[in-house]
């Protein structure tokens, strides 16, 4: 039995709890103004807010339904276009019909899902943060313009009225019902989701033994999925949440969201140009459900987080109900899409050394589409210089192999050389034998060894600007 | 003025085919696509789908009652594969069954083998296996050979350019049900009604009177729900005719991708040569077009295509042939354009190296050749009205061109990788269909007793805002608030005999054909009005409505449109007026490929400006700046949408959106992970649109001109922006044209044979 709430309305259903969310919408609901589109998550037409108690206050964010299920909304407040009509348009639907920002309409509801999630959880925004909001939703007719005449339009409207923004999200909720964002039943979502909490049941050896796990199911979802297991959902277990530091280690829970990792104090105190990185890494209301250890367990030759952790000397910490056991990420990944995990084992989480300021980092990414696209080659950097040498090398690449790649001959090339042009070319050398690229729709195996060179040699340039330029890397 | 979509669409309140409630019993399908491009059906084993509980029917050719036969122009498409298969993504059979998922589980049951065969995907190779859907056609003008002597400079090249996928964000879909006596209705996601009522008709046997085909609207076509809806509409009519139950087929985005036509890939010689000045004297094409595996609408596009050969320049002697080669691909199709974008593509290739040749910018010869009043096409049109060097001149000036030369130069002296370049583009485009007898439409005004007003037209909404504008001109001609009228469905038992919505011009045809109609209906509204203010039937007194009053030489009388309309009823005066209208002077002989084949033509330039990573191969399209020819633009907010939407497609097309098929003709990039459009980063940063000022259309409908097809083909600029960012880098770059420009092609040609 899966209980949530609907818009305004109660929903207890016993239908298969692994039905995704917009199949159960349009046909068990009849709620057709979320709509299908590609079933992928790439496309935003099926966009949907979901609502969570967090203890005090609900958070909402923005979601592609059709890789979600409905196990995964359990206790949640979902929320369609339907839920958010009132008599008069609210600003956000005026503000797309003024600057002609629907064409055909199949996007539409998705868009205005989105944009109104901008306005929950966010006090102050920028341009940048607009479009974010809106940068998972794929419009063939209008080439954007207008949707970002429209953004525009309705932030200034809203925002310049908002010094009451700097409120609690309790008391935001009442401004979004005051601007008449949302209709007025959402100031009783919170009492009424506060009965539908039940503390999350830890996840047993028994279960783990023949279930199937979820973490986000922004993977697995894409595919039809085995119902005779039964599901285990990972996120609901709070000891598999959070980022904290612990004795100058930083662990984050392997059911915390690619977007919390990108927004986390912690990483962006460490790692300043993370949320760069991330902007690369799919698209928000994939950020909001995807998760890290999901990302890792995928396998992914070419998963973004991945190639990101696998330079940071990050440790996997696994369980399986009864053992424990921790594991170097870079010894995970056993052959295409295999990794060193018994069927019954999960991630709890993973772990790596603070770096020490001294430490650079950089990522690199390269797909067809800069956003929201699967990379050609993505590569990671950790390096440590110092008295002119390279004390510390860590460098991934995807795309490359059959697993997620640690470059082992090229660091250990690097490793105690001086950072010259010269040693980066004959590097890039070493890395092209330990890599063996394929020609697929990412790309030709010729111009993945060359991208893998000029992402290398992007690295360079991007942490020694003042020592290695692209003139001299070049014959 | 606001689309009256619009409100329903930001509220989610808009029905698409999938949204609509349906009847009771409703029964799904799913069609059994080919796995092969190419090849003989060895074994059809439908019986374990059949056997499945809950399958009503599995339906393959044999079940068809008459023709199995959907081609329009050329009859040589069958509705289901018989024995054998040409092109991956063919409907074979199709099961119908009591839920959607146990269809497709039952598609799956279905054992099937085959022989295989080679596939040919390429043009080129088709034509040297004498693959040909019909013999090539020139269009010619002055004397070639007599040319190439007096050039300075003549250069040669070829020019590749892919397909592109519609991406209409609703995917293909239709819903029959039976009416009495063995009669359908089908509500489709069709440009073109009148064709899947005529093709269904021929495949059941059955008249046309028996079939309704009815259209709410369409989450976008672009050409790609012109002639290829037609299959879906007409497979669930098979089904519904068999079972006498309601049926329904969607495609998923998967079935979509890998089942229907795109934009055809082109592969083009050309020769151009020109005096040391940059005066065009002559140019030779050859136009290689992958029509894929039946006819669908490529001899038409084929034809446009030859029109468009010298896009907005004025060539004396050209020689310009195109020929249409029969491949293992699935039919490719109409998409917004429709044959143009790929002509205009290898002239301005062609310029581009007579540039490089001629050690000038592309815009020096492209601004010195531009179309002037009077200037005769290849197939015998002159120019008139023309607007191309206003447009130029215009976008010079409106967006300081040498200001924005000179930033280039200054960023691109200050980075070392990272290269800024632009490129201009004009077009001209010619509207109206090519072939002659398309260009008329009907429509069909009811004024109702209560003052509201109904309109039919054969226009269907696919996002283009045509019900707005047709809107727009019934409450002009009516002068009534425009909440009193509502366009309804297209239907073909209520407008007879539609021509696709198609060509740009449905607003034209189907706005001419209403104000035509609301005009009977206002005559008959003013003898009334002179009746009851007892004015004499032959008066000097002028009868008018303004805001919904009735004036008297301009005076407002106390008679208003709420009074009038029910007066008009109890005098038995009729409410309902038809209109017919066809676009006057139109003809064309295909013998002497000479004739008048355009109402008129829409001019514009665009200026593209884009950056280029070098060190990464990757690109942004900063800005396009464009000066739109949009004559007196019925409705500003639409037109922008239009040129908008197109520029961005037409970038889409240029640079990203790369169809990559296996030799053996499947298709990869068959899902939006792996097929991408832009999406709102990638999109311009920037677009700016000016509408020509003074630019009043007289062949338009109130002076308008048509907007939808023509700024697609700015987005070909952005092809030539990124490759002058690219010299920018490596100045010894010579220049090559093989569209999309991946970011994977821009490296591979900056750092060649590096592995």
């Amino acid at each position: 039995m899966v209980n949530f709430i609907l818009n305004d309305k109660d929903i207890s259903t016993d239908v298969f709890e692994g039905t995704c969310i917009l199949d159960f919408l349009r046909h068990n609901q009849r709620l057709v103004g979320t709509k299908t589109g590609c079933q992928e998550g790439d496309c935003g037409a099926c966009l949907i807010l979901v609502g969570e108690w967090k203890g005090h206050l609900i958070s909402y964010q923005s979601a592609n339904s059709c890789l979600l299920s409905l196990g995964q909304v359990n206790g949640k407040h979902v929320i369609t276009i339907e839920g958010l009509n009132q008599t008069d348009l609210t600003p956000i639907q005026q503000a797309l019909l003024t600057e002609g920002a629907t064409q055909c309409g199949y996007c539409t509801p998705g868009i205005v899902l989105a944009i109104t999630g901008l306005f929950f959880n966010s006090s102050h925004f920028d341009s940048a943060q607009q479009l974010a909001a809106v940068d998972g939703n794929l419009c063939r007719c209008t080439g954007y313009q207008a949707i970002k005449r429209a953004l525009i339009r309705v932030c200034q409207q809203l925002l310049s009225t908002a010094s009451s923004l700097n409120h609690s999200k309790i008391e935001r909720i009442a401004w979004l019902v005051e601007k008449q964002i949302v209709p007025a039943y959402f100031l009783q979502i919170p009492q009424r989701l506060q009965k539908y909490q039940l503390p999350a049941k830890p996840i047993t050896t028994e279960m783990a033994s023949v279930g199937t796990f979820i973490a986000g199911g922004t993977d697995l979802w894409t595919q039809p999925i085995d119902t005779s297991q039964p599901l285990i959902y990972l996120s609901p277990d709070k000891s598999l949440k959070g980022i904290h530091i612990e004795k100058n280690r930083c662990y984050i829970g392997a059911a915390t969201t690619v977007e919390e990792i990108k927004n986390s104090p912690i990483i962006q105190a460490f790692f300043p140009k993370m949320t760069a990185y991330f902007k690369l890494i799919a698209a928000t209301p994939i950020r909001h459900q995807a998760t890290i250890g999901g990302n890792i367990v995928h396998a992914s030759p070419i998963g973004d987080l991945t190639i990101l952790f696998l330079v940071l000397e990050t440790t996997l910490h696994l369980n399986s109900g009864h053992t424990q056991r921790t594991l170097a990420l870079k010894d995970f990944f056993t052959g295409y899409r295999q990794v060193n995990k018994q069927p019954h084992e999960w991630v709890e989480s993973l772990s790596f050394s603070l770096p020490s300021k001294h430490v650079l980092v950089n990522f690199e990414k390269v797909s067809k589409r800069t956003h929201l696209d699967v990379a050609s080659i993505n590569s990671a950097i950790q390096i440590h210089v110092e008295k002119d040498l390279i004390q510390q090398l860590h460098l991934s690449a995807g795309g490359v192999a059959p697993i997620p790649l640690y470059l082992a001959q090229t660091v250990n090339y690097l490793s105690g050389k001086k950072v010259t042009a010269a040693t980066i070319r004959q590097a890039v050398t070493v890395a092209q034998t330990e890599i063996t690229p394929l020609s697929d729709v990412r790309g030709s195996a010729e111009y993945k060894r060359l991208l893998l060179r000029q992402l290398i040699y992007a690295h360079f340039i991007t942490l020694f600007p003042e020592q290695i330029t692209l003139e001299a890397l070049l014959p | 003025m606001i689309s009256s979509d619009a409100y329903l669409h930001v509220r989610g309140e808009s029905q698409f085919i999938d949204d609509a409630t349906l009847p009771e019993g409703t029964l799904y399908a799913a069609v059994l696509a080919s796995p092969v491009a190419h090849g003989q059906i060895t074994q059809l084993n439908l019986a374990p789908a059949q056997e499945l509980e809950g399958v009503y029917a599995v339906l393959t050719a044999a079940h068809i009652p008459a023709q199995n036969q959907i081609g329009n122009l050329i009859l040589d498409e069958p509705l289901l594969a018989v024995d054998e298969v040409h092109y991956c993504g063919q409907p074979i059979a199709m099961v119908v069954a009591q839920q959607a998922d146990l269809a497709h589980q039952a598609v799956q049951a279905i054992a099937i083998q085959f022989a295989e065969q080679p596939a040919i995907i390429d043009a080129r190779q088709a034509y040297r296996l004498g693959q040909l859907l019909l013999p090539p056609r020139t269009f010619s003008l002055g004397h070639i050979e007599k040319a190439w002597p007096q050039c300075d400079v003549v250069v040669e090249g070829t020019v590749e350019s892919g397909g592109q996928e519609h991406i209409y964000l609703e995917t293909q879909g239709a819903f029959a049900y039976p009416t009495e006596n063995k009669g359908l209705k089908i509500i489709a996601a069709t440009q073109s009604p009148s064709l899947v009522q005529r093709i269904v008709a021929r495949v059941l046997g059955l008249p046309m009177h028996q079939i309704e085909v009815e259209v709410l609207r369409l989450g976008g076509g672009f050409g790609g729900k012109e002639e290829q809806a037609t299959i879906w509409a007409t497979l669930v009519a098979l089904a519904t005719f068999h079972l006498q139950k309601p049926v329904k087929l969607i495609l998923s985005r998967h079935e979509d991708m890998r089942m229907t036509g795109k934009r055809h890939p082109y592969s083009s010689d050309f020769k151009i040569g020109l005096t040391h000045t940059g005066q065009i004297l002559a140019y030779e094409v050859t136009f290689y077009q992958n029509a894929g595996a039946s006819a669908d609408l490529s001899p038409a596009i084929l034809e446009r295509t030859l029109f468009h050969a010298t896009n907005s320049y004025f060539i004396p002697h050209i020689k310009a042939t195109a020929i249409s080669c029969r491949t293992h691909l699935p039919p490719n199709t109409a998409f917004r354009g429709f044959g143009a974008p790929q002509a205009v593509l290898v002239i301005e290739a062609a310029i581009a190296k007579a540039a490089e040749k001629l050690g000038v910018t592309a815009a020096v010869i492209q601004q010195k050749n531009l179309l002037k009043e009077g200037d005769r096409f290849p197939y015998g049109m002159t120019v008139t009205g023309n607007q191309s060097r206003r447009c130029w001149e215009t976008a010079i000036q409106q967006y300081e061109v040498d200001k924005l030369a000179a930033q280039i130069k200054k960023f691109n002296a200050e980075h070392a990788f990272y290269k800024k370049g632009f490129a201009f583009i004009p077009i001209c485009f010619g509207i109206s269909f090519t072939s002659a007898f398309l260009n008329q439409a009907s429509a069909l005004v009811h004024v109702y007793v209560d003052g509201s007003v109904s309109i039919s037209t054969s226009a269907v909404e696919m996002g283009q805002g045509v019900n707005s504008k047709i809107r727009q001109i019934a409450s002009q001609i009516f002068s009534i608030n425009t909440n009193r009228i509502k366009l309804n469905t297209t239907n073909t038992s209520r407008i007879a005999n539609m021509s696709p919505t198609a060509a740009s011009c449905s607003a034209d045809l189907n706005g001419q054909a209403t104000k035509q109609a609301c005009l009977i209906i206002l005559a008959r509204l003013e003898k009334v009005a002179r009746k009851k203010l007892q004015l004499r039937q032959v008066d000097e007194d002028e009868i008018t409505i303004k805001n919904e009053m009735v004036c008297v030489n301009g005076k407002a009388t106390n008679l208003t449109w709420s009074k009038l309309i029910p007066l008009a009823y109890f005098n038995r005066v009729s409410l309902s007026a038809q209109s017919h209208y066809a676009t006057p002077h139109l003809y064309f002989n295909k013998t002497q490929e000479q004739g008048h084949p355009f109402a008129y033509y829409v001019f514009g330039t665009a200026i593209t400006e884009a950056t280029v990573d070098c060190l990464r191969g990757t690109y942004q399209i900063d800005t396009v700046k464009i000066v739109q020819d949009c004559g007196n633009s019925l409705n500003p907010l639409i037109d922008r949408g239009q040129v908008e939407g197109g520029i961005v497609q037409g970038i889409g097309w240029m640079t990203i959106e790369e169809l990559i098929y296996t030799e053996q003709g499947r298709l990869l990039t068959d899902r939006l992970s792996t097929y991408k459009i832009p999406d709102i980063y990638f999109a311009p940063h920037e677009i700016s649109v000016h509408f020509l000022e003074n630019a009043n259309n007289p062949e338009g409908l109130l002076h308008s001109k048509a907007v939808g097809e023509p700024p697609l083909i700015y987005g070909i600029s952005a092809y030539f922006a990124i490759w002058q960012a690219m010299k920018a880098f490596r100045p010894d770059l010579q220049f090559t044209c093989s569209a999309p420009l991946t970011p994977e092609k821009v490296l591979l040609a900056l750092y060649p044979n590096s592995y």
